[in-house]
């Protein structure tokens, strides 16, 4: 089943009277369950792409079905839900909230849904979430007290904290030495294997784009190649988280 | 998302800079406590005022006789001698607005017991009617003198309590004889503590008697006449040698002691100084100043379009003139504490712009894992009335400590003031919510990509 499908998107950046083509004209189809990597160089608008997939920027043309739900002309409210519901986020400079503790960070995105959990609730999710990431010592400790690894893995329980169906990580090793950044990558597949979660995330960088089964290859605002390897098929199960 | 999360958020990013965040409330600070102390301290002196004016008689009306002018000369207020005991009886019953009325002469004299001598502020000749006038019935010892005391001119007095203080050391005084001008008073009452009216007069310096007494036989003994003392204590018995003293003429043939008491009061030339009457309610008051001109009008045969002999001055006039000055001051310095207020407000706006500054990348966040603009203003503008309530309730222990001080260091009267306290937490809140917005709304407006972007 398609997870994600794009058709012609395109996406311009206005500056002042000079318009600036960042992509132009992506079709893709993610299934359920992959393990995708976003490669490419520089500037190559792999970070563009990925705020339009996930539902942080609109693109300027182009449809955008998510979950059988075209969602490229969503109102920014309706984008918020989005996100708060389907939607994990990993970024390269984990932006975890500075004098807050792990488990407060990783609770953070409670605040937020809908349907409200009970704060005695929501601490025992982040709890369960913390543990699953290998930080269940580590609960009351600050940003600060964290090696760069774990404070990527305390950003990874805040993004799967209200059980997304999809996982984006913006080079999400950028700013970690190769062992730690093994350990996330081992994570994502992981969670990828365990819990059948769609990861997506963007890398420059070969060897970590190795461990994704599909590869997309943009250059210049436009795909070069999207090649998807053999092996066993994504689960395509619902979630257990 | 709920409210006390959003405080708990709001809490945890102010504290994470505690001075930065006194200072900014300094503002408010100063506002809310110069709000409280001032209307604490106002309400205190609205309420000292009120005291002072029922203590000086409320609803009460002071007539008195006109100037009287020869050749275009004046000579000054209460020179016309026109106004009698019968027109206070006149205005009783005439004037259904009137309660009570009271005719009064005044002395001034050197009171003497024992070997201490006092000069009381006044020495009031006056009826029963006058404790009434003046709300002043319950007597802190003894009895006030009768109607018949008044009729028969009786040398007996009522004293207040400065004089018990200055004259008796505090020892009662019932019973006790004292001498005005040489002549002897009985003490048969004390009048209960008064204290100061508002411009800061002794109303417990006075001693009251019978007009008749105070008319006849003190303020009618001219100083040549003073060495009468002994003639005036001696006898006892009221006879009319001694209302009209030796150095005038006597006008009348004497009375027998069986004239006398068939006929205890002749007819006598009077005129008393003033007259007190007390209205029914406050908002009676003109229409008892109508009436009692009429019925003067009509009684000194003054003709329409002559001017009147006599003049009516009411209290309301001036506890007017003094409520409005103590609103005044009391608006004035609200003025200077709104003033405040709003440049604290402007303070809260400046350093919460800051503060979305600082946390644009926190916003981004927060945006990402599906905060709307709504939950980001709401955030912001929580933050600020956070911010403004917590200045605000350091502000109402400042302004209240700060009247407390006043009270116990001026000893001016202070009255908490519930309302003062709702109107200024309301005020903090309102504060924080009207110059909070502009930040929180644009923290709400940012772009995600852009504010997670930001360095
Ligand atoms: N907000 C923007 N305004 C103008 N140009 C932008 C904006 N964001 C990105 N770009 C341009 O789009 C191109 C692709 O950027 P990006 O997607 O971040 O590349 P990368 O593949 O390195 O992540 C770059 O040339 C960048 O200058
Ligand atoms: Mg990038």
């Amino acid at each position: 089943m398609e997870l994600i499908t794009l058709h012609g998107i395109e996406k311009t950046y206005q500056m002042g009277d000079i318009s600036v083509p960042v992509l132009k004209g992506i079709s893709l189809a993610i299934r359920q369950g992959e393990l995708v990597a976003l490669t490419g160089s520089s500037g190559s608008g792999k970070s563009t792409l990925m705020n339009i997939l996930g539902c942080l920027d609109r693109p300027t043309a182009g449809e955008y079905w998510l979950e059988g739900q075209e969602i490229s002309q969503l109102t920014a409210d309706e984008r918020a839900l989005l996100r708060n519901r389907k939607l994990g986020f990993v970024f390269q400079s984990f932006n975890l909230l500075a004098r807050t503790s792990a488990l407060e960070n990783v609770a953070m995105p409670l605040s937020y849904t809908v349907e409200e959990l009970s704060s005695s609730e929501a601490r025992k999710r982040a709890t369960e979430m913390l543990c699953r990431v290998g930080l269940g010592d580590r609960l009351d400790h600050y940003p600060s007290q964290l090696s760069g690894g774990q404070q990527q893995r305390v950003a990874i329980a805040r993004a799967l904290i209200n059980r997304p169906p999809v996982l984006f990580a913006d080079e999400p090793t950028g700013n970690l030495d190769s062992r730690t950044s093994e350990e996330v990558l081992q994570m994502f597949e992981q969670l990828n294997a365990e819990d059948g979660i769609t990861i997506i995330m963007v890398t420059h960088d070969p060897k970590v784009a190795g461990h994704a089964r599909q590869i997309i290859r943009i250059e210049d605002g436009l795909i070069l190649d999207n090649t998807t390897a053999g092996g066993p098929t994504p689960q395509t199960g619902e979630i257990t988280l | 998302m709920r409210v006390y999360t959003t405080a708990g958020i709001a809490l945890k990013a102010l504290r994470r800079n505690p001075m930065r965040a006194m200072l900014t409330t300094l503002g408010i600070v100063i506002g809310v406590g110069a709000v409280i102390a001032m209307m604490e301290i106002g309400a205190g002196a609205s309420t000292a005022l009120k005291k002072s004016i029922a203590s000086m008689g409320a609803n009460v009306l002071v007539i008195r006789p006109g100037t009287a002018s020869s050749g275009g000369v004046s000579f000054g207020a209460g020179t016309t001698t026109t106004l009698t005991p019968e027109d206070c009886q006149a205005i009783l019953r005439e004037c259904p607005a009137i309660r009570n009325a009271a005719p009064m002469v005044r002395a001034r004299a050197q009171v003497v017991y024992g070997n201490r001598n006092w000069v009381p502020n006044a020495i009031y000749g006056t009826t029963p009617a006058y404790l009434d006038v003046q709300d002043w019935s319950t007597l802190a010892e003894g009895e006030p003198f009768s109607d018949r005391d008044v009729l028969n001119s009786n040398r007996v007095c009522i004293l207040g309590q400065s004089l018990v203080r200055e004259l008796f050391e505090g020892i009662s005084p019932v019973g006790k004889e004292i001498r005005i001008k040489n002549i002897s008073f009985r003490v048969i009452g004390v009048l209960s503590s008064k204290g100061a009216n508002m411009m800061g007069h002794d109303q417990d310096d006075v001693i009251l008697a019978p007009w008749t007494t105070i008319k006849y036989r003190v303020t009618g003994t001219s100083l040549a006449t003073t060495n009468q003392s002994t003639a005036a204590t001696s006898d006892t018995v009221n006879t009319l040698s001694n209302l009209y003293p030796a150095a005038q003429p006597s006008l009348y043939p004497e009375h027998s002691s069986v004239q006398q008491s068939n006929n205890p009061m002749p007819v006598r030339f009077a005129n008393i100084d003033q007259i007190m009457a007390a209205a029914n309610s406050s908002v009676e008051i003109p229409l008892a100043i109508k009436q009692i001109s009429e019925v003067l009008r009509e009684r000194h045969r003054t003709r329409a379009e002559e001017p009147e002999d006599f003049n009516i001055r009411d209290m309301a006039e001036l506890t007017a003139t003094l409520s409005t000055t103590t609103t005044l001051m009391t608006n004035l310095l609200l003025a200077v504490a709104m003033i405040s207020l709003i440049v604290g407000g402007v303070g809260i706006m400046n350093i919460m712009l800051v503060s979305v500054t600082e946390r644009t990348r926190e916003i981004g966040l927060r945006m990402a894992v599906g905060a709307r603009g709504r939950d980001i203003l709401r955030q912001f503008l929580v933050e600020a009335v956070v911010l403004c309530l917590t200045g605000g309730a350091m502000g109402i222990i400042l302004g209240h400590g700060g009247s407390q001080l006043v009270r116990l260091l001026l000893g001016w009267p202070v009255e908490t003031s519930p309302a003062a306290i709702a109107t200024a937490v309301l005020v903090s809140a309102g504060v924080g919510i009207i110059f909070g917005f502009y930040p929180a709304w644009k923290a709400s407006r940012l772009d995600p990509i852009e504010a997670l972007r930001y360095e």
